[in-house]
């Protein structure tokens, strides 16, 4: 379903030859002080640093604007002393993890079964008519991209959608359009 | 039949001052922990043996069994990874118990770790759970300030660590050893077993996982004793108190917290009866991986042995109710979606045999069926099942093949007429146009 453009492919500069990513000296990454302490306190609870690589990303990610351009993945790598093409082999295994631009806001639509049961196809389609663009696509104003996503865990609240980080429960299309037209 | 069930993994859903260390110890919270630091750890693991309290997760494993397995001695670092990753289709207990009574998550952890002589939890938390884990983390630095958790558990000098993991939206990460490889850094792909993860699991070390559910269990079974745990239930091999989230066709879903083995009739009384005055026409009674038993097995009781006889499991016991208004070809063409999704990969008849499903079942659904086709689903089934790593290939068989033997004659029909014999049921009046 991904879209193999050229902003997914991994381009050849980025991947360190032989040398860990850590041995090159590269750009600064973009990353606030914030995110850097919280990297350090992340580091303290494994054994290894490998096993801080996914936090890590979702930090990355919150740092980029929701997705991780190659100079996220670049900064991760250098940041956990991995090679990059090990940090790519991990984004792209996991469906939080964007390799591609997203909306400013990211809507995922539950159509698992049991939301399915209570009229997801039809929240799915207001989700399409409101914003006028295709699954995976973004807004031409950089505002929403949406994807139907499988079972988030709150079927008793069917249909739902996931709006950022915040559940949207027991929707209905005229609930659906409200939510979106109040996003900034 | 049963007597007027007291909750308990959910007595405190309705408190939100349980959400504070001394919300919590209010309600008794920290009891049972306190009297797990005063036992021999192999004392603790025998008492939880002796309850037969069976894993909450999916498989069904007596957790005193599993933490039985831990070799002793303190030559490695040991592990307890707590299994919150609850991506199981249906399934929202876990969540609820996350939100509604952190500290008892926390203290049935202690517990375990004390048993088996760990000294750091990993509770993996599904990525999409952001508010179940901020609760978490809110509650896990309480514990360290009270010195619950830290150098000294309670002043017994036990030290004990635990934190946070999210993980990143990939089902077979509930997998246990797909749960150690994500923990590890890596994509969650399952390992070859054996080593059982209790001999080498997380960063090579001995180590217990657990479900959120079985957990919470635990403090409980700690004061009030084996006994009075054996107490609830269906029989010997059933017992306890179960969550069970019940979703679909029904007026009132939710998690119901009862004894385990509530029949499915009297589950569905519960939560209000059938959505809109329907009829029933089946239910999935433990997840996506579970399956599909028919309207004339309602008075089944939901536990683990019973559902097994019937040729179904409890699973995760995510109960998914469908009325006569139902297509069974498109529910199940949903399901197998879902699977083929969710391979990893690694496994050939997995990767092709969950595509396969999906592709046929969706080619059924649009009226483009080949008279072949239900023969080809159940030689897919057939080479699925005992093929492949893990657990995830035979589960995306459980609907599949249920489809196939209890609703042979819609899935004829789907191919016969061409076409779906379900109208698309519209659930709103303003809908999109
Ligand atoms: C594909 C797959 C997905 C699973 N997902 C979960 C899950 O989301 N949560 C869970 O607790 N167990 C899940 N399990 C079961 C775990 O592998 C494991 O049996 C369980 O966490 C053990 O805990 P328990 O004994 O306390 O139930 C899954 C198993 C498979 C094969
Ligand atoms: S059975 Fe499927 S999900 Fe499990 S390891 Fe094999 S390919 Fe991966
Ligand atoms: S199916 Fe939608 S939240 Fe579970």
């Amino acid at each position: 379903m991904s879209d193999p453009t050229a902003a997914g492919r991994i381009p050849a500069a980025s991947i360190p030859a032989a040398a860990p990513a850590a041995a090159a000296p590269r750009e600064q990454p973009a990353w606030s002080a914030a995110a850097q302490a919280q990297v350090k306190e992340l580091l303290a609870r494994y054994p290894t640093r490998e096993a801080a690589l996914i936090p890590v990303l979702h930090i990355a990610q919150r740092e980029w604007g929701g997705w991780l351009p190659d100079a996220a993945i670049a900064a991760v790598a250098s940041a956990l002393e991995l090679p990059a093409a090990k940090v790519y082999g991990v984004v792209t295994f996991y469906d939080l993890l964007h390799q591609h631009q997203v909306g400013r806001h990211r809507i995922r639509i539950c159509t698992n079964l049991p939301c399915m049961l209570r009229g997801s196809d039809e929240i799915m389609e207001t989700v399409r008519q409101e914003l006028a663009v295709g699954e995976n696509e973004v807004t031409p104003d950089g505002r929403c991209s949406f994807v139907h996503f499988e079972c988030l865990g709150s079927c008793d609240t069917a249909p739902m959608m996931m709006v950022d980080d915040t559940y949207r429960e027991n929707l209905t299309p005229e609930l659906v359009r409200r939510i979106l037209r109040e996003l900034d | 039949m049963a007597p007027a069930f007291e909750p308990v993994l959910t007595r405190n859903a309705g408190n939100p001052g349980a959400l504070t260390i001394d919300g919590y110890r209010k309600s008794g919270g920290y009891e049972g922990l306190a009297k797990a630091l005063a036992m021999e750890p192999d004392a603790v693991i025998d008492e939880v043996k002796r309850s037969g309290l069976r894993g909450r997760g999916g498989a069904g494993f007596a957790a005193g069994v599993k933490w039985s397995f831990i070799p002793k001695g303190k030559d490695k670092p040991k592990y307890l990874v707590c299994n919150a990753d609850e991506s199981e289709p249906g399934t929202f207990k876990d969540r609820l118990l996350m939100e509604k009574d952190p500290h008892q998550l926390i203290e049935g952890c202690a517990i375990c770790c004390w048993a088996v002589q760990a000294s750091t939890t990993y509770i993996y938390i599904r990525g999409e759970y952001t508010h179940a884990n901020a609760i978490m983390e809110q509650a896990i630095k309480e514990a360290y300030q009270a010195g619950i958790l830290g150098d000294s558990v309670l002043g017994s000098g036990f030290k004990l660590d635990v934190y946070m993991h999210q993980g990143a939206g990939a089902y077979i990460c509930g997998e246990e050893t797909g749960m150690i490889e994500s923990l590890e850094g890596k994509r969650g792909q399952p390992r070859v077993k054996p080593p059982f993860p209790a001999v080498v699991g997380a960063f090579g070390a001995p180590t217990v996982i657990n479900n959120v559910e079985t957990l919470a269990n635990v403090p409980h079974i700690l004061v009030r004793g084996a006994d009075w745990f054996k107490s609830i239930g269906t029989d010997e091999r059933n017992t306890g108190p179960k969550l069970y989230a019940i979703s679909g066709h029904v007026e009132r879903p939710g998690t119901y917290e009862t004894a385990i083995g509530i029949p499915f009739s009297e589950l569905l009384d519960l939560a209000g009866g059938m959505y809109r005055g329907g009829k029933l026409k089946a239910y999935i009674p433990g997840g996506a991986s579970a399956a599909i038993l028919t309207a004339d097995q309602a008075h089944l009781a939901l536990d683990f042995d019973t559902m097994t006889k019937a040729g179904s499991m409890l699973g995760s016991a995510a109960v998914m109710v469908m009325d006569d208004t139902t297509c069974m070809v498109r529910s199940v063409a949903r399901l197998a979606k879902f699977f083929n999704h969710e391979s990893c990969g690694q496994c050939t008849p997995c990767r092709e045999g969950t595509n396969w499903m999906e592709l046929l079942l969706t080619r059924i659904e649009h009226g483009e069926g080949r008279p072949g086709d239900p023969q080809l689903l159940r030689s897919v089934c057939k080479n699925m099942n005992g093929t492949a790593l893990c657990a995830l290939a035979e589960a995306a068989v459980g609907p599949v093949d249920s489809l196939i033997k209890r609703f042979p004659e819609e899935v004829e029909q789907h191919i016969r007429d061409r076409a779906c014999p379900f109208p698309h049921r519209r659930y709103f009046e303003n809908g999109a146009s």
